[in-house]
């Protein structure tokens, strides 16, 4: 059933009611609290409600047990020994990049890199992609609503070789001005680089339309996937994207672990990103011969234990099937955007049509600072700032925003819970 | 709360909805700018001086409500003090607010400031508090970067 749903394509949003999936239907999300231990507990003496998951979301039971499981009878290192536990780690590390492959879509496991995180992977392709296919006069095309880790390693990029930064703008709903796009895409432009979902406004962009345009152009495209990965079942090969990225951490795996996708053919052809151990075949002082894929990019001990996590949370969520996740979150956000535009002084931030798990918003005289500490209070996390988006901040000419985020644990009690807590800031504030 | 109205007295909330001294100064010898990158705090806090005595002071920016109420009491507060007489109040003021809040504060010197109390309990807003000190001092040092709370 995974393989197939997978390969339908990149948003799915089919009814759970006539969808099979692995609890019972329909979508159990308290049997699904139970999975997660963190949400077991109490803040300032309430029921903890965590609404911060694009920051990080929490890890069920199964990715605990993982880490566990390795460090206990498992840890050792990879693709070096020839004693058994290290065969076995190194098996599980190998099955785990088989599992994202098939995860995403992709065609083969020498497309798979393990980084630590979509910052870093992005730096990567930024340094090894970038470097040898950017040059003076060049442009870098991303949008307006990216996170600083697709922004920075693109102007680093750009100061090294001389190159340009473009900027696709969006409109107040925060949704991208495909028109402008389609004038950004130049002879000069290299490479585009674009955030799937964003993770300050909520709005899915429509990636698979700007791979097309860019491709027509022959321009490479990479996609930053943090906030899909969690939400989307996603197929690489559908999008028809060069490069894809995403962490484990923010769908529910360990910290420390994030994934490169690369067509293979633009892979093989890049320099490694970094030297060391693991990446290569053989090394004399005269000449060293670089491993081939993936190995090539994976300089150094893996993280072994993380990764088997993330291949854990990877059933886990294929287990309760990315149609009846995204049909839940579908009405969190429904209903947690319904309340919050009834909420007197309340202007949503991020209104775009296509868009899913976030509710950023300001309310009239409070700044989101201190709305977030006196919501803490009630036990409650949201995030409040400007959530590593900074020229989304400075469009709307605001200082930063409050964002609720929400997963497949949170339910339409927190919701309320939420509203609940903004009548107590106003009435502090009054 | 009990414990929120602690944080958000009647006095910061009044201080945070009228700010005294909210304004740009052209006559200012001084100026500087502080950030807290957590929360967007962003404040101005501009000096004149009259050799060591603050002539005047006043502040632009926005900011949370315990950022703006702090640079705002602090502007009434400096208004025609010495330079070190400043120097001391920020001492006192920094003792305050990073004491140990289960112990009761040691009010001397201090008049109005004790109102920022609270934020004891708060530590993760205790910057919001301080940053406008922060930001004077380096506006009497010249420092001609923004003084960031990180
Ligand atoms: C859209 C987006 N891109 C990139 C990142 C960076 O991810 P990480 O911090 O895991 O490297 C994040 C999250 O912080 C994000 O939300």
């Amino acid at each position: 059933m995974t393989a197939h749903l997978l390969k339908k394509g990149t948003i799915v949003r089919t009814n759970p009611a006539t969808e099979q999936h692995g609890h019972s239907s329909p979508y159990d999300v308290f049997a699904i609290r139970k999975d997660f231990p963190i949400l077991r507990q109490k803040v300032y003496g309430k029921p903890l409600i965590y609404l911060d998951n694009a920051a990080t979301a929490q890890k069920p039971q199964v990715v605990i047990d993982t880490l566990r499981r390795y460090y206990e009878r498992t840890n050792s290192n990879v693709h070096r020994g020839v004693h058994a536990l290290s065969q076995r780690a190194t098996e599980e590390f190998e099955n785990t990049r088989e599992k994202i492959r098939d995860f995403i879509d992709a065609s083969d496991t020498r497309e798979i890199v393990f980084v630590r995180g979509t910052t870093e992977g992005i730096n990567l392709i930024a340094v090894s992609y970038g470097d040898s296919h950017v040059s003076a006069g060049d442009e870098v095309v991303v949008s307006e609503m990216e996170h600083h880790s697709n922004i920075v390693p693109w102007q680093l990029l750009c100061e090294r070789k001389g190159a340009h930064l473009k900027v696709i703008p969006m409109n107040d709903d925060g949704e991208l001005l495909i028109d402008e796009y389609a004038k950004l895409l130049t002879p000069k432009t290299k490479i585009v680089s674009l955030v799937y979902v964003s993770n300050s406004l909520g709005t899915i962009n429509p990636v698979k339309q700007m791979i097309e345009m860019a491709h027509k152009k022959g321009i490479c495209v990479v996609i930053d996937g943090a906030q899909a990965a969690p939400h989307l079942a996603v197929s690489v090969r559908e999008l028809d994207c060069d490069f894809y990225v995403f962490s484990s951490h923010k769908m529910y795996g360990p910290m420390g672990v994030g994934v490169v996708y690369g067509k293979q053919e633009l892979l093989e052809k890049m320099p490694p990103y970094q030297g060391g151990g693991d990446m290569i075949k053989s090394v004399t002082f005269a000449k060293t011969i670089y491993n081939t894929l993936p190995f090539k990019f994976e300089a150094g001990t893996p993280n072994v234990g993380d990764v088997l996590g993330l291949g854990a949370v990877v059933d886990y969520l294929q287990h309760i099937g990315y149609p009846a996740i995204a049909e839940h979150e579908r009405d969190l956000l429904e209903y947690a955007t319904a309340r919050l535009s009834t909420v007197d002084g309340i202007r949503l931030i991020g209104t775009a049509k296509d868009k899913l798990g976030v509710v950023s918003f300001v309310l009239d005289g409070v700044h989101p600072h201190d709305l977030g500490t006196i919501v803490d209070r009630e036990g409650i996390a949201i995030r409040t700032g400007h959530h590593c988006t900074q020229p989304i901040m400075q469009h709307y000419n605001l200082p930063a925003t409050s964002r609720a985020s929400f997963g497949i644990y949170n339910t339409r009690d927190e919701v309320d819970a939420l509203v609940a807590s903004i009548d107590k800031v106003k009435e502090v504030f009054k | 709360m009990d414990e929120l109205r602690e944080l958000y007295q009647e006095m910061i909330l009044d201080h945070h909805k009228n700010p005294r001294n909210f304004h740009g100064m052209d006559a200012a010898s001084h100026a500087a700018e502080g950030y807290n990158p957590l929360c967007g705090d962003k404040v101005t806090v501009y000096l004149q001086l009259d050799r060591d005595t603050i002539k005047d002071i006043s502040f632009e920016g926005s900011g949370c409500a315990i950022c703006t109420a702090s640079t705002s009491v602090m502007t009434e507060l400096l208004q025609g003090k010495t330079l070190s007489e400043a120097e001391a109040l920020f001492g006192r003021f920094r003792a305050l607010v990073t004491s140990d809040p289960g112990e009761k504060p040691d009010q001397a010197g201090l008049g109005k400031l004790v109102i920022f109390a609270g934020v004891r309990e708060y530590p993760i807003r205790i910057k919001c508090a301080t940053l406008p000190w922060h930001t004077m001092q380096a506006a009497l040092e010249d420092k001609s970067e923004t003084v960031s709370t990180e």
